[in-house]
């Protein structure tokens, strides 16, 4: 940790109407584990796309072990020993880990040699995989180890990975941190991008915070408190969202014995999922990315339907019904993926409000459409939801993630809803309209409403959960109060280590 | 060196502006087309674009292009739903087919029985359930068995073109005729004739029922919920299913809609301009449809504009044949032309072209 890796200096990037990077400047030394910690839309991704040659800076200057280091393309930055492992993974479903890892590489050796050198890396370094297996049949984990075995074979001086925990059970997050720091034991430098405060602090030696494209300090992570750290990432002090004392009232939705074939040959089929929602009750489905989120979210607001008896509403069998009818009985959702799922991309706000209130919201009479009433209502989500955008004609696309999924979960508040289901509903957005977001709906329940939210955000679960079950293959474990529960044991629900090593030596 | 930079929404300007380039840039080529077969091409394109409206002739070539553009604009506005919510009905041609050959034994049936007020509006009924029953054969395939709906309408046109040869020379042959194929002219047969409403105007049920069509679907897109439902399943289909459409529904309405315009467009073509039931009646007015509908922007407005245009070609082509003898096939090339320059300027709608010059390292 003594010699300086790479050192940068100055680094300013625009793009028309934002400045991304605005004189950046730090250094990350050998076998250094640095953080680089900041909102959405702080200018991670575009500091780290210039790093890795995807991007190339207006100003500024990199130098790599003193010599000059200016990438044209992320080909000569993996040559100077730069690798990256990205948050979204770019794998091809129906090949195998080797043909996957084969694919990113120059010149591939032939797949036996491969095969081989990916079952060396990956006894060396803790990451068990098959290199014969198909990557459509590998958990988000699974996936994930793929992607840094493929940056290893690289022999990489600096590792970059992007929000590397967020497919991850805490359990598996010890392991990749094992993992981390035998690499960093052996002198290769990461880059480790994240906005969670205590894995930073855990594992990272040195942290820089940007805000606002610009630099605000780097400073050693272990000296400072998760909160002195998302000050420095927010720049004010912002609200925890409060919980209200609220008395559960009676079962309003019943789910019992929920099973569902997937839709495509990779999507997750679930099992016997069974719970009871309260009204007043906030239930908190935690669970790593792909182990039946999705279908759980869509068996429940009617996109895929069920035998009646399955879902229970209220005193209604409504598995064979519809999202509309489900609707009119009060029931609402908010899908995870907000541009072409919850919204339209390239429809204005007014259309994408008529999207889902048009029935509620009496903007349909014989057929024809009120613009006016679904003008109206989408005004009113932006004012009291404080969405900003010049008006509510712009097209959803244009809004940022966090001012559209204010709206996406704003459109279904103002319906009153008395069972709301929610998937991911902060995901990507900045801290303040993440707790305004969880306010609201901490606001609903207590008004009356049964919320379920379902988010691979353990803190955010926490924070807001009155009882909690994890997903894990399809399958929901059981329903246990969230008050009490430690992390360990949470890590335990959503399927432990499920068969990772740990590293070796 | 030319740069294209991509925008970050499409150009409201230039998704109006293509159209009209494509026009002018379709003028160019063709002239360029003329020019190599030895005639003289403005003198070529005036004969094609200016005089069938505004020329000497006019009066002989107006009606003419009105009676042309009623059938594609019928089918296109019938396909524009579709497309708009990327359901694929390619086989307008044959539902066209089939709608001419249901309407016109409905006429056949009933003759020489003379009663307007009941077989007319039961040609056009018949018209428009053969149109129906012709598209719902891929319809119903891709929804219950997943196949694809573009290659299944394609092939039915095939199948429709025989049936009419077949019943040309077998069921509906005219009796009367001297064994030459082909059915009774509806023409003459004063119940059935899709006359001129106007004495001279070439305005038939056909074109003032296209006009409605026009209207009305402008309205359903706007201001209807099943024009919302369309409009959202072609920005994404995940919002869609969200929002409450049921797919397989919309896919079945799609090819209703289109279906039965095709076939009233085939039932009004076979009763009036047309007259018989011929090997030769099919005119690939289904197929010509399609350039029209993406022409037109799949907006009802554009779509009666860009079928006003390409009957023009259609017009204006025939009496370039006969002044300057410039081959038929031409008209075809022109309209082949018409869409590739279309699909080419396309490019800067949701580009944006600079010049830069070449640049140092």
């Amino acid at each position: 940790m003594t010699d300086t890796l790479l050192k940068i200096q100055g680094l300013t990037k625009a793009y028309p109407g934002v400045v991304a990077n605005d004189d950046v400047s730090f250094d990350i030394g050998r076998g250094e584990v640095h953080a680089l910690l900041g909102e959405n839309g702080a200018g991670k991704s575009t500091l780290v796309k210039m790093i890795y040659g995807l991007v190339k800076p207006d100003q500024g200057q990199m130098t790599m072990h003193d010599v000059k280091y200016a990438p044209t393309d992320p080909r000569q930055a993996r040559a100077t020993g730069v690798a990256m492992v990205f948050q979204h993974f770019s794998l091809f479903d129906a090949l195998t880990v080797a043909e996957n890892i084969a694919l990113g590489m120059e010149n591939p050796p032939s797949q036996r040699d491969l095969s081989d050198q990916i079952r060396k890396v990956s006894q060396n370094y803790g990451l068990p995989l098959d290199p014969r297996r198909t990557v459509g049949v590998l958990s988000a984990g699974e996936r994930q180890r793929v992607e840094i075995i493929r940056c290893l074979l690289q022999n990489p001086k600096l590792l970059i990975m992007d929000e590397p925990t967020s497919v991850l059970t805490p359990q598996e997050v010890q392991i990749l941190f094992q993992t981390l720091r035998k690499l960093k034991s052996e002198g290769t430098s990461i880059l480790y991008i994240s906005h969670k405060l205590d894995e930073i602090r855990e594992i990272c030696d040195t942290a820089t915070i940007l805000r606002h494209g610009k630099k605000v300090e780097t400073c050693t992570p272990s000296d400072k408190s998760a909160r002195e750290l998302a000050e420095m990432m927010v720049g004010a002090s912002f609200e925890a969202p409060k919980r209200s004392d609220r008395q559960l009232g009676d079962v309003i939705l019943e789910v019992s014995n929920l099973s569902l074939n997937a839709a495509d040959a990779y999507g997750t089929s679930l099992r016997g999922v069974t719970f009871t929602v309260r009204a007043g009750e906030v239930l908190g489905i935690g669970g790593v990315a792909g182990n039946g989120q999705d279908e759980l979210l869509s068996a429940l607001s009617g996109e895929a339907m069920t035998p009646a008896s399955m879902v229970h509403l209220d005193g209604r069998d409504i598995g064979h019904l519809g999202p509309n009818d489900r609707r009119l009985l009060g029931l609402l959702a908010a899908p995870e993926e907000r541009l072409g799922h919850a919204a339209a991309p390239n429809m204005s706000l007014v259309e994408n409000a008529m999207m889902t209130a048009a029935d509620r919201k009496g903007m349909v009479t014989s057929g024809f459409l009120a613009w006016g009433k679904a003008k109206q209502f989408a005004e009113d989500v932006i004012q009291k939801f404080d969405v900003r955008t010049p008006s509510a004609q712009n097209a959803a696309r244009s809004l940022s993630g966090g001012n559209l999924q204010k709206f996406v979960i704003g459109r279904e508040v103002l319906q009153e809803p008395s069972v709301l289901i929610v998937n991911q509903p902060t995901w990507g957005v900045d801290a303040a309209a993440a707790a305004s977001i969880r306010q609201a709906l901490l606001d609903l329940a207590t008004g009356g409403a049964a919320i379920i939210v379902i988010s691979q955000d353990l803190d955010e679960l926490i924070e807001i959960s009155d009882n909690f079950a994890a997903l894990n293959e399809g399958r929901l474990s059981e329903i246990r109060p969230m008050l009490g529960l430690t992390v360990d044991q949470i890590g335990l629900m959503m399927g432990g280590a499920h068969d990772i090593e740990v590293a070796h030596g | 060196m030319i740069q294209l930079e991509k925008r970050k929404e499409p150009s409201t300007f230039w998704i109006y502006a293509t159209p009209l380039l494509a026009v002018l840039l379709t003028m160019v080529l063709g002239g360029l087309l003329f020019a190599t077969l030895g005639k003289d091409p403005l003198m070529a394109i005036k004969t094609i674009f200016w005089d069938p409206i505004l020329g000497e002739f006019a009066f002989y070539y107006r009606p003419e292009v009105f009676k042309k553009a009623a059938p594609l604009i019928l089918i296109a506005i019938g396909l524009s739903y579709g497309f708009k919510a990327g359901i694929w009905n390619i086989g307008a041609e044959g539902q066209y087919i089939i709608g001419a050959i249901c309407g016109a034994s409905v006429a056949l049936a009933f003759y020489p029985l003379e009663a307007r007020w009941m077989i007319f509006p039961l040609m056009i009924l018949a018209g428009v359930a053969g149109g129906v029953i012709w598209a719902m054969i891929p319809a119903l395939l891709r929804v219950y068995f997943k196949t694809n709906e573009i290659l299944v309408s394609l092939m039915l046109v095939y199948v429709a073109e025989v049936l009419i040869k077949a019943f040309s020379i077998g069921l509906l042959r005219n009796p009367d005729g001297h064994g030459f194929p082909g059915s009774r002219n509806l023409n003459q047969y004063s119940s059935s004739a899709n006359l001129e409403l106007f004495a001279g105007t070439g305005v038939h049920w056909g074109v003032v029922t296209a006009l409605f069509a026009v209207v009305a679907t402008y309205v359903i897109l706007a201001k209807h919920q099943f024009g919302f439902f369309v409009r959202l399943t072609g920005e994404s289909s995940r919002a869609a299913g969200f929002a409450g459409v049921n797919a397989n529904r919309l896919i079945i309405t799609c090819f209703v809609i289109s279906g039965g315009l095709a076939g009233v467009a085939g039932l009004f073509e076979v009763a009036g301009p047309a007259g018989q039931i011929l090997g030769s009646f099919p005119a690939y007015y289904g197929f010509t449809a399609i350039i029209v509908a993406f022409l037109g922007r799949l907006h009802p407005v554009g779509i009666l504009f860009a079928g006003l245009l390409m009957a023009l070609t259609y017009v204006g082509g025939n009496a370039a044949e006969a002044a300057m003898n410039i081959p038929s096939a031409t008209i075809q090339i022109f309209q082949g032309m018409l869409l590739f320059s279309l699909l080419s300027v396309d490019v800067l709608t949701n580009y944006r072209v600079r010049f830069v010059a070449a640049r140092g390292a």
